[in-house]
């Protein structure tokens, strides 16, 4: 009874959160586009939630967000740092996944501008992917930060993309594409035609290894793609911001090569999954940060697809 | 376990709270590091032990006779290989007549029960599992003379059944019921021979709900898997939605010459499935 009431008092405390909020360090990276460069963790590891890159970007009329961070408070800070940059309401809070790093500060948003709700953007298949998951995220952020998520703390999209779709912050238009399955199956991203600056969520990594939650081959196929975009400005979902591009893209590009031919090689050799991850050397030295909590993951669903290839 | 001690530098009511509740929570997290350290303490387990093995006695495997493989601590909860594998002494006479996998702190305990037959040689069982929580994963060996032996592991993996199926769920659905069947090796009469069994199926827990839509998708898994040899039955498994998406099963048997490989699939929804494999062996 006692808990019971000091989670209720909790809750209130959380709810007056937003008036104390300290607002994110933002980097101004382009002309009207700030961006917010979270730590190289794993979420929730040491309860770290301030993991993801997170950004806005200022038009004549409103401001657009480009994901909300890995909890409650994170979104919280996030909306204060867009009050201190521009007086201008936020009409479009876009998410780029449906990962946890990146969407659970959605509920900040709900009413951030003066009572009327922004527009909730992302793929069409991300209420479900996130819908599936925010049971598992919550009981993660409870367990490892003592932090309640609130049932209604994930707005549902109110514009789901399938495809190519603009959107426009008065003299500043956005163009979102949603893309078939890659890094996840509800991967976005977010190019500003005035500063050719592109948000690629978690479709590219810099530094953080990338984690596979979707389709090896669909991922190599989108980056592909992707590279043939001009870009001046590339905002990966971890790690530093570049102008290099496709530059930024090809250590990932290797890696995910690597890691089809390591796992088509184990499957031709018919070594088990457990063989395969046992094996397995984990990477160090190169590029990648947290080599050591995500390569295995990555071995295990790159096995389980291409097992099935033909 | 891992756990962190909240950090409880003060600054401010709230944060106080905070730490009074994280504190609360730190002391709940010991609680269940001391069942962690005492497998048998396990509430799951005490039940599944009474309904399953009525109250006879299970006994620790010695060394050797059952190994239970499993990681420490799970790459992707939602796929975690885990082998199971006895051997009896040269000499004994009694077999390996069932294998049974029990999660503990996953919604469904008992993930598995496979049967096997004599003259397959020693009982070998690999496959994959969902693991939700942070459990004790239990193999409990049931000897042909009705004695019982159990090895026990601990791992750490979360969210693996409430996870939704499959990277690409609507993917998933096309291919549901392909099956592949192939065995590694050349068939020579009287040795062992691992076979290798895939399902394509989503095997829904019913455990993941769209928090937006409050809808849950059903379960729908393979539950039953029968396995024969020139006729023979081999082995059969019972299984639940604790097996991973795509149900993967590797075992042995002991061909005496040749025959068909023949494996029968049946789901919850009463769909069923076959893969047969023609073996012939090897020209000398």
């Amino acid at each position: 009874m006692a808990l019971r009431m000091l989670l209720a008092w909790m809750t209130a405390s959380a709810l007056a959160a937003p008036a104390v909020a300290a607002p994110l360090a933002m980097q101004q990276v382009a002309p009207g586009v700030f961006v917010h460069q979270g730590q190289q963790q794993a979420w929730m590891e040491a309860q770290a939630d301030d993991v993801a890159n997170l950004a806005f970007i200022v038009g004549d009329r409103c401001v657009a967000v480009v994901d909300t961070g890995g909890s409650p408070a994170i979104g919280q800070r996030l909306l204060a740092a867009v009050a201190q940059a521009t007086p201008l309401p936020v009409c479009f809070v876009i998410s780029t996944h449906a990962h946890p790093d990146h969407v659970l500060g959605l509920g900040a948003f709900a009413a951030a501008s003066g009572g009327a709700a922004p527009q909730f953007v992302a793929h069409a298949r991300f209420a479900a992917a996130a819908g599936a998951r925010q049971h598992n995220w919550a009981h993660a952020l409870q367990r490892d930060a003592g932090i309640t998520l609130q049932p209604q703390a994930l707005a549902a999209p109110s514009l789901a993309v399938t495809g190519a779709m603009e959107i426009d912050l008065g003299g500043r238009k956005l163009a979102l594409r949603a893309w078939p399955t890659g890094h996840t199956d509800s991967d976005l991203t977010v190019l500003d035609q005035q500063t050719r600056s592109l948000f690629l969520g978690d479709l590219v990594f810099a530094g953080h290894m990338p984690v596979l939650d979707g389709k090896l081959k669909g991922w190599l196929a989108v980056l592909a793609e992707l590279q043939r975009m001009d870009v001046a400005l590339a905002i990966p979902g971890h790690g530093a911001p570049a102008r290099d591009w496709p530059g930024l893209l090809a250590d990932q590009q290797a890696y995910l090569e690597t890691l089809q031919r390591d796992v088509r090689k184990a499957l031709r050799e018919r070594r088990s999954l457990a063989q395969t991850l046992q094996d397995a050397p984990v990477p160090g030295g190169g590029p990648w940060l947290l080599a050591e909590h995500f390569h295995r993951r990555n071995l295990t669903a790159a096995y389980a697809e291409l097992e099935w290839e033909d | 376990m891992h756990i962190t001690r909240p950090n409880c530098g003060l600054k401010g009511l709230a944060k106080h709270a905070a730490c009074v509740l994280a504190a609360l929570l730190f002391t709940s997290a010991q609680a269940q590091l001391k069942t962690a350290d005492n497998p048998e303490a396990s509430p799951n387990w005490q039940k599944v032990k009474a309904s399953l093995f009525k109250g006879r006695s299970i006994a620790a495997a010695p060394a050797g006779m059952l190994d239970l493989e499993i990681p420490q601590r799970a790459a992707d909860a939602a796929v975690v290989p885990v082998a199971m594998r006895t051997r009896l002494a040269a000499g004994d006479s009694r077999y390996v007549k069932r294998l049974t996998l029990v999660i503990d702190s996953n919604p469904s305990v008992v993930a598995a029960v496979f049967d096997f037959t004599p003259g397959n040689g020693n009982a070998e069982i690999e496959t994959r599992v969902r693991i939700d929580e942070y459990t004790h994963v239990r193999a409990i060996a049931e000897l042909s003379d009705g004695q019982l032996f159990m090895s026990t592991r601990h791992i750490k993996a979360s969210g693996g059944c409430s996870a939704p199926a499959g990277k690409d769920p609507a993917e998933a659905l096309v291919n549901l019921g392909k099956m592949r069947l192939r065995v590694d090796g050349d068939l020579r009469p009287g040795q062992p021979l691992l076979a290798q069994l895939m399902i394509n199926h989503p095997n829904h827990s019913g455990m993941a709900m769209d928090q937006m839509s409050r809808q849950f998708t059903p379960a729908h898994f393979v539950r039953q898997v029968n396995v024969s040899y020139a006729g023979k039955p081999v082995m059969s498994a019972e299984l639940d939605f604790s097996i991973s998406e795509n149900p993967n099963l590797r075992f042995r048997f002991v061909p005496r010459g040749p025959g068909e490989l023949k494996v029968e699939a049946l789901d919850s929804q009463e769909q069923r499935f076959e893969s047969v494999l023609v073996l012939a062996p090897a020209a000398s």
